[in-house]
């Protein structure tokens, strides 16, 4: 049996869709789905919901990179199959939950994930760094403009004991992305990793004949800085685009839609730093992070001055927030001005917005603080 | 395939969060093609860019998305990532699973392909990390057959709808995010791997306004619990936080000594409407004020809960900043009951309307709130039969340039200049 190449249409099946969830549910989850009362992290990483029907369960709440092999899920299917009558669940920020059905079963399970090396680090709950939400970088894509999985170890790394603990005013989201595209869609987190180009695209007009459309790479530019011309290969003349720099702002969305404009380059393409961001509805209104650090370069292996600035920047917000305040709102609350200062961040032109609906960035008050900015 | 020397990453490997390089290096030993992997990532580490080709197009038979194709522009050197393609596939709702079905899984991706896998996509959707075209239709197969599941969406599809983890395990979720999630997944099967619009659409489904699935910044229809009447208020419980003995914020804030409980300070002096005032001990809510942003539940979790007349708010656009900019969802309905018994029929016409209107005129590669920003917010409510109402707006505008109809001015634009050059000289 399997597929037959001979023929492809035989006994084909299609649009299943997913499996329903029901079966993949623990049994006390099962019993006790919208009797739920109330939960409390009775420890780092360690969650207690209690039910309306006297029941509890207990989640372990362990980080995971996210970029993790078939031999690293059958290591999570063992845990599981050990302790939690073969169910898990992961989480939408890659973390992986562990449930048990009562208080005495959680030790054993803590005692074996702290057995596997660190392998399987407990924690990410409450006010602490819970993990990077983040993309594919070098692994995969054919875009970034930095890597994922080596920033995003390299920042968890420095920020290890803040996903043990929690010690800060407020939940701290961090996220990357590996160019403006954002898969990782991190332009409502609290600090933003984001990877930028700085050169405009390249135009290879040896090969744009065979895999561009022109006028869709015209319409590409929300700028208009692409623009038809013409150009001489092999003695001959072809139609081709031409780039107007001046007015480039480095998206590489021309290089989306047509292969013959690739942008990236090793000094060109680094990091930049987005802060203040938040998704949830509580006390202010779900808000976009804001750029703080236009760039930062691709260190490789372990990106110092992206884990460093980070570090400051949680380090500052840890000592002058108050209990339950995010980072955007301790920022708009001391002033963006003073953020700057809190954080040592030098402030450049970089971060006043010149691109559509800048306007509304700008401060049109008399009401400002009198800051190291001010000479 | 041949080990690589990897003196960058193996300086990944120390530290105290987990080790993607040890793993792949764990990986390698009864897959070898991994050995590619690491060697060309180190490649990359070396040069500081990447070594994937633009684009291929690949995929099996009868669908249009759920593969990426993607190929090595050094494979003289890596030959086990010549082709790299990703495959999605469709996770449960909320992300549980049984290790019976992992494992299964795990089996067929090392048997077809690179073992290595993210969990989950950025989507939500289960992402198998790099195969060879010949490996995709066999895959397929296997997937289908043996397993029951099937691929999620890529390109200008429906993308695979994503929710929070619901009633299954929070007492906050207004209605059952899993169940909605399910079904209309399975509706729209066809619009997940057929594309047919203009570009990406995606759904997410959060319980409640704390949003846990980043609906309101990441999905062109975002569907956010919610309720109309009073948040249900234990007394018994109140008296127990102020004395201190629950802890604050279900616990969260336990790590630092943040001095004792203060009411005052806590939960009433940080609600966003100022409508929450203590009488003696008990705490007093002027619910019609209230605008459920989820605070004082958060922070009080065993006094406060949501209220019982449950529901969602619709908001429609949200997207990342490629290319006019990154936009929120904005509100369109207020409350929408999300209910099963009549198999979701408000918000299906709801998803259909909006779907009918942006295939006619939204452009290639335009979101829908990218559309809705183009036509204008006014013209976005008439296509969807609803009244305007103050609610979607931040502030009234604060120019007067409204786009009168002729209907809505007493005697229309018809004038005659002759009539008007006959009472007023020029």
């Amino acid at each position: 049996m399997g597929y037959n190449p001979e023929k492809p249409m035989e006994g084909r099946i299609t649009d299943l869709g997913p499996p329903h969830y029901e079966q993949f549910m623990p049994a006390v989850i099962q019993k006790n789905k919208g009797k739920w009362l109330w939960h409390e992290i009775i420890q780092p990483g360690v969650l207690m919901h209690k039910s309306e029907t006297g029941d509890e369960v207990y989640t372990v709440r362990v980080g995971s990179p996210r970029l993790i092999t078939c031999v690293h899920v059958r290591e999570i299917c063992d845990i599981a199959d050990a302790h939690c009558d073969g169910k898990l669940r992961f989480t939408t920020r890659n973390n992986i939950e562990f449930m048990v059905d009562a208080k005495d079963k959680v030790q054993p399970l803590l005692d074996d994930l702290a057995s596997r090396d660190n392998k399987f680090p407990v924690g990410g709950t409450g006010a602490g760094v819970t993990n990077i939400v983040h993309t594919q970088g070098w692994i995969h894509c054919h875009t970034p403009a930095t890597d994922a999985s080596g920033p995003v170890k390299a920042v968890m790394d420095d920020l290890f004991d803040y996903f043990t603990s929690m010690t800060l005013p407020a939940q701290v989201r961090i996220a990357l992305a590996c160019c403006l595209n954002m898969c990782g869609a991190v332009h409502a987190s609290d600090i933003a990793i984001l990877g930028i180009h700085r050169k405009p695209p390249m135009i290879d007009h040896k090969r744009i004949t065979g895999v561009c459309e022109l006028p869709l790479a015209v319409a590409s530019c929300p700028l208009g800085a692409v623009k038809p011309t013409k150009a001489e290969v092999d003695g001959e003349e072809i139609k081709s685009v031409k780039v107007t720099v001046e007015r480039c702002m480095f998206c590489g969305n021309c290089y989306t839609m047509c292969p013959a404009m690739p942008l990236a380059d090793p000094e060109g393409d680094g990091i930049a730093i987005l802060v203040g961001g938040k998704i949830s509805n509580t006390r202010s209104a779900p808000k976009f992070s804001k750029l703080v650090i236009p760039f930062l370069p691709n260190n490789t292996p372990r990106w110092p001055e992206t884990v460093e600035a980070i570090r400051k920047i949680v380090k500052a917000y840890a000592k002058d927030a108050r209990k339950y305040e995010r980072v955007g709102e301790w920022a708009e609350r001391i002033s963006w001005e003073r953020f700057f200062e809190k954080c040592d961040i030098p402030f450049t032109e970089k971060s006043i917005d010149d691109y559509r609906l800048a306007y509304d960035t700008w401060r049109t008050t008399t009401q400002f603080k009198f800051t190291s900015h001010i000479k | 395939m041949a080990k690589h020397e990897t003196p960058l990453l193996d300086q990944l490997e120390s530290g105290p969060w987990p080790s993607f390089v040890t793993d792949l290096k764990r990986q390698a030993e009864t897959h070898p093609d991994v050995y590619d992997i690491l060697g060309q990532l180190e490649l990359s580490y070396k040069d500081r860019i990447t070594h994937w080709k633009h684009g291929g197009i690949v995929g099996v038979f009868g669908y249009g998305g759920g593969i990426v194709g993607r190929y090595s522009d050094v494979p003289e050197r890596f030959p086990g990532v010549e082709h790299f393609h990703t495959i999605r596939v469709a996770q449960p709702a909320s992300k549980y699973y049984s290790t019976e079905n992992l494992r299964k899984l795990m089996d067929l991706w090392e048997k077809h392909g690179s073992a290595v896998t993210n969990f989950h996509g950025s989507t939500g959707d289960i992402i198998l990390l790099g195969t060879r075209t010949e490996n995709l239709e066999p895959f397929f197969w296997d997937l289908t057959h043996e397993m029951g599941q099937d691929l999620g969406g890529s390109g200008s599809n429906l993308r695979t709808p994503a929710c929070c983890l619901g009633q299954s395990r929070c007492e906050w979720s207004c209605y059952d995010t899993q169940e909605t999630c399910y079904h209309l997944t399975l509706h729209y099967q066809d619009e997940i791997h057929r594309p047919a619009f203009p570009y990406k659409f995606k759904f997410k489904f959060s319980g409640c306004p704390n949003d846990c699935v980043a609906a309101i910044a990441r999905s062109d229809i975002s569907v956010i619990g919610t309720w109309r009447d009073e948040i249900r208020i234990d007394q018994a419980a109140v008296k127990e936080y102020v004395a201190g003995n629950y802890p604050a914020n279900g616990g969260s804030h336990s790590g630092r000594d943040w001095g004792p409980f203060d009411v005052n300070k806590e939960v009433i002096d940080l609600c966003p409407t100022e409508c929450m005032w203590m009488e003696g001990d008990e705490l007093k809510i002027d619910d019609k004020e209230c605008t459920r942003c989820m605070h004082c539940i958060n922070v009080m979790p065993r006094a406060l809960r949501p209220g019982a007349d449950q529901g969602a708010t619709i908001l429609v656009g949200a997207k990342a900043p490629i290319l006019d900019g990154a936009q929120m969802s904005t509100l369109i309905v207020p409350f929408m009951k999300i209910e099963k018994e009549n198999e979701y029929e408000e918000l299906i016409e709801f998803i259909e309307t909006v779907w009918d209107w942006w295939m006619e005129v939204g452009k290639n590669r335009e979101r829908v709130g990218e559309t809705i920003q183009r036509v204008g917010l006014p013209t976005f409510i008439k296509v969807m039969g609803v009244d305007p109402i103050p609610q979607m707006i931040r502030t009234p505008r604060e120019n007067p340039y409204v786009f009168w109809a002729e209907e809505e001015v007493e005697g229309g634009f018809e004038r005659d200049i002759d009539e008007f050059r006959a009472k007023h000289a020029a």
